[in-house]
């Protein structure tokens, strides 16, 4: 999103140029609200309307609110519509109060989880791996499967890519996609299952999600691009571990251990300004 | 911390954060807190004293011991049996001799075991005469084995006759004067093989003669036994259409059934787990609720009886895909609507699904459904089969019995963690069960307790489990209920997955007054199937239906029970019969079991 702030600058760029920064600027809240509808649409992952714009709300009134305490001014708001709308994608409950718990956790992680000015969690990984760890007597993660079919998955994927390669975070998701196939092989050998099934997940709409926007966040990624892929690594090859010891959530988690960890070691090593 | 942000707000923010992070901590050890102990005799009183009842298991007592076994499947299933074979526990009432008692009918689902049929002796004991009356050995090698069973008197003759769906060769046993049964399956024009779990007797056309309608599973050209390959589950947890297809069967009123399922636009592959019939927009004609495994569920309007029209979506009860593995219908709110329970899967932490009861927001022009499992407090059971709705304390509200529990092996040790891996794969992954982790012995979702919810009068239910019941964990499947020894209260009959059968006598609260009915159709079929039935009282009214089969691979009795609370007398009692005969019966003594002929006065 900040390469993207940067190349438009310039208010007198022709409409058209404008028209396409402007979609660059906001390729990734675009990318998952289609993601959303089409998936409601066809596969109804939303199971109604009002989880969706319970968190995305919830998201956003605190993200407001908090952000004005901290700053004095009014935020924008494009990070927290998409932990908003991740958060309501990929947890389920039966009741609404978790949507907007989920969705304050992770807005309020941004603004207490911080070191040298900087927030260290990818917020809705946080808050999704908080609520799916102490509270399975009212949250699960996503259970939709759209349909278990190959084209919405290649469809997905595609775009996935191109956007993840417009945004030049390309590397990030190569990087764990084929650590994550390595390590199935792996997992395979050990524990004498498949290996189509060691992959299966992989092929989920969880994990469109998690390594099209999660792992590949900007604000609290590594900055240079070799870290940035040995992160990547890292998170397949803690997964890994997770997998081995059965934990279903295991993306998650692995991106919440490794992430701030990361994050901490880069911000040491560098000088970095407070941002919010 | 921003440096420049206040730090009274950065701290009050802090404590915020640190107080969200604690609700679901809090909450979750809430939930969990156990409740007191109480000793037996204790806990029995305390039952009859809060809710009018309690439920004790006395399958011993009353000569009861059958035990239901898996089938031993292709070899190349091996891996994941227990999964494959988790079901065919089944239990269906009827009485069988019409000696006014009620007898079941259980089945296994082993090569060389015998299905068993509990007559009752009416001394408060049963006795297993299947093998005596010819309907105990078809659990026979290259016949395939049952899955469950459905009573109706199909040739009108005045004894119920015996449907046994299976993964293999369906039976047809015609009910000879209640002095034994005769296998007349081969030239009835029932399907060579089917791979079912479910199947209910109607009379779709209102023709006298009661229909039969069997849902498919597993695909019919698939033998288990013998896989030509072991691409057989299911292309998708959602949206799967690869399963058997379903079968309407027009009886042809002399002992043959016709083949019409594509005639009437019946058409679906979905894994159907569980039907049930009820005329939903009141044009005389029953309708189909059917709910399917890996799929979103199914109405079938009936169109005059000339052909049914699919409206899921349009009703609202045909978008989320769940597990659908039962279907059973009650007027839980005494208004005469007829709310719909779906059980579906509640894994906490994994998988929440939750169950669905669908109460009727329409009208008969529009048919549509609302889901208000949560706000009626019966949402979340387990890994959920079977339920039945009836009234189990008598104080005129339909109360709940939920079958609970997949597979319980090797505690502490489950198999969740590889199912969540396979099913999020895609199609060409998941439909082969060559690709599917090995089991292993582990468990999944088992040792669940079973749930008995109270209706607290206004459709909202109360989980009374552990007051009412001390039933232990099994893997439950069919539920029925039925009055077993005439006393004027219902009680349970609970077919465990390779268990023994519970039986659960109901011992309830003095004071409150039922009514039994029991009906005979002239022009109907002679079942009365599909009659509604309702009763007034006190400024109450309550309807229910005569089903041909409800629940999950089961049957409730015949006979309808209604309690009436303190109520001395009943204001009157309206049958809506299959005909179009509307009958309306006033000064019904209570406490008794009212036989009732269409266009007769009782008996």
């Amino acid at each position: 999103m900040k390469l993207a702030d940067e190349a438009i600058k310039s208010k007198n760029l022709p409409i058209l140029k404008r028209i396409g920064e402007f979609l660059s600027r906001y390729m990734a809240p675009l990318f998952i609200s289609l993601i959303l509808l089409v998936g409601h649409l066809s596969f109804g992952i939303l199971e109604g309307y009002e989880t969706i714009m319970i968190a995305i709300g919830t998201s956003i009134i605190v993200d407001l609110a908090i952000g004005k305490l901290y700053t004095g001014k009014w935020k924008n708001l494009t990070s927290a519509y998409i932990s908003g709308i991740s958060v309501s994608i990929l947890i389920r409950s039966t009741f609404y109060w978790p949507y907007a718990l989920t969705a304050a956790i992770s807005i309020l992680s941004k603004y207490v989880l911080r070191y040298k000015g900087r927030h260290i969690w990818n917020p809705s990984n946080f808050g999704i791996s908080w609520m799916l760890f102490t509270a399975p007597l009212f949250v699960a993660g996503l259970s939709v499967q759209w349909g278990n079919n190959l084209l919405p998955m290649v469809v997905i994927w595609m775009l996935g890519m191109v956007i993840v390669y417009r945004a030049k975070r390309f590397h990030i998701t190569i990087t764990y996609v084929i650590s994550f196939l390595v390590f199935a092989y792996i997992r395979s050998l050990i524990t004498q299952d498949p290996f189509l099934a060691e992959v299966a997940p992989l092929t989920g709409p969880m994990y469109q999600l998690f390594i099209f926007f999660m792992i590949t966040d900007p604000p609290t990624n590594v900055r240079s691009k070799k870290g940035q892929m040995l992160v990547a690594f890292f998170v397949a090859l803690v997964e890994f571990v997770l997998r081995l010891n059965q934990f279903v959530y295991a993306p998650f988690y692995a991106l919440t251990i490794v992430g701030p960890i990361a994050k901490y070691i880069d911000l040491r090593m560098t000088n970095s300004k407070p941002q919010f | 911390m921003n440096p420049k942000t206040p730090l009274a707000i950065q701290i009050l923010v802090s404590t915020f954060f640190i107080v969200l992070l604690s609700v679901p901590i809090v909450l979750g050890l809430k939930t969990k807190k156990s409740v007191t102990q109480e000793t037996n005799e204790q806990a029995k009183a305390t039952a009859l004293d809060l809710f009018g009842f309690y439920i004790e298991e006395v399958s011993d007592q009353v000569g009861v011991d059958f035990i239901h076994q898996p089938p031993k499947l292709d070899v190349k299933l091996d891996h994941i049996l227990p999964q494959i074979a988790s079901v065919g526990a089944s239990v269906s009432v009827c009485d069988f001799n019409n000696d006014g008692w009620n007898d079941f009918y259980l089945t296994t689902s082993k090569y060389g075991e015998h299905n068993a049929l509990y007559k009752n002796l009416t001394d408060g004991s049963f006795e297993n005469v299947a093998d005596e009356l010819g309907v105990g050995n078809i659990n026979i090698k290259g016949s395939g084995v049952s899955m469950g069973s459905v009573w109706a008197d199909f040739n009108n003759d005045g004894f119920e006759d015996l449907f046994v769906y299976k993964w293999g060769k369906p039976e047809l046993f015609l009910n000879l004067n209640g002095q034994g049964f005769e296998n007349i399956s081969s030239g009835s024009g029932l399907p060579a093989w089917i791979n079912s779990n479910a199947a209910i007797w109607f009379d779709y056309n209102n023709d006298g003669n009661i229909d039969l309608l069997i849902g498919g599973y597993y695909k019919e050209q698939i033998d288990l036994w013998n896989l030509e390959n072991t691409i057989i589950m299911p292309e998708s947890f959602e949206y799967a259409n690869n399963g058997g297809r379903n079968y309407l069967l027009e009886n042809l009123g002399d002992g043959r059934f016709k083949d019409v399922t594509f005639d009437k636009r019946l058409i679906s592959t979905k894994w159907t787990l569980a039907i049930g019939a009820m005329d939903f927009d009141n044009n005389g004609f029953q309708d189909l609720f059917i709910a399917n495994d890996y799929s979103v569920d199914e109405l079938y309007l009936n169109v005059g009886g000339k052909e049914f029209k699919e409206i899921g979506k349009e009703s609202k009860i045909g978008y989320a895909p769940k597990s659908g593995m039962n279907v059973s219908m009650a007027d839980v709110k005494n208004d005469g609507k007829f709310s719909i329970y779906v059980s579906n899967i509640t894994e906490m932490g994994i998988l929440l699904q939750g169950n669905n009861l669908w109460q009727p927001v329409g009208n008969v022009d529009r048919i549509e459904f609302k889901n208000r499992a949560g706000i009626s407090g019966i949402e979340l059971g387990g890994w959920s089969y079977g339920s039945q709705f009836g009234d189990l304390n008598n104080d005129g509200f339909q109360d709940l019995y939920l079958a609970n529990g997949f597979i319980s092996a090797t505690k502490n040790n489950s198999y969740w963690y590889d199912y969540s891996k396979i099913t999020g794969g895609n199609k060409n992954i998941i439909s082969d069960a060559t690709n599917w982790p090995a089991i292993e012995g582990r468990s999944q979702s088992g040792y669940q307790l079973n749930k008995i919810w109270v209706n607290s009068k206004q459709g909202v239910f109360a989980d009374v489990t552990e007051y009412v019941s001390g039933i232990p964990p099994y893997d439950s499947r069919a539920v029925a209920m039925a009055d077993l020894w005439n006393r004027g209260v219902l009680d349970v009959i609970v077919a465990n997955q390779n268990n023994n059968v519970s039986v659960l006598k109901n011992y309830i609260q003095k004071g409150n007054n039922w009514i039994g009915v029991k009906l005979e159709g002239t022009i109907s079929n002679k079942s009365a199937i599909g009659a509604i039935i309702t009763l007034v009282w006190d400024n109450h009214s309550q309807s229910q239906v005569i089903s041909g089969g409800i629940g999950f691979s089961s049957q409730n009795q015949r006979g309808i029970h209604f309690g009436i609370g303190k109520s001395a007398s009943v204001d009157k009692l309206i049958i809506k019969w299959p005909s179009g005969i509307e009958q309306i019966i006033e000064s019904l003594e209570v406490n008794k079991i009212h036989k009732i002929k269409e266009g007769n006065e009782i008996s």
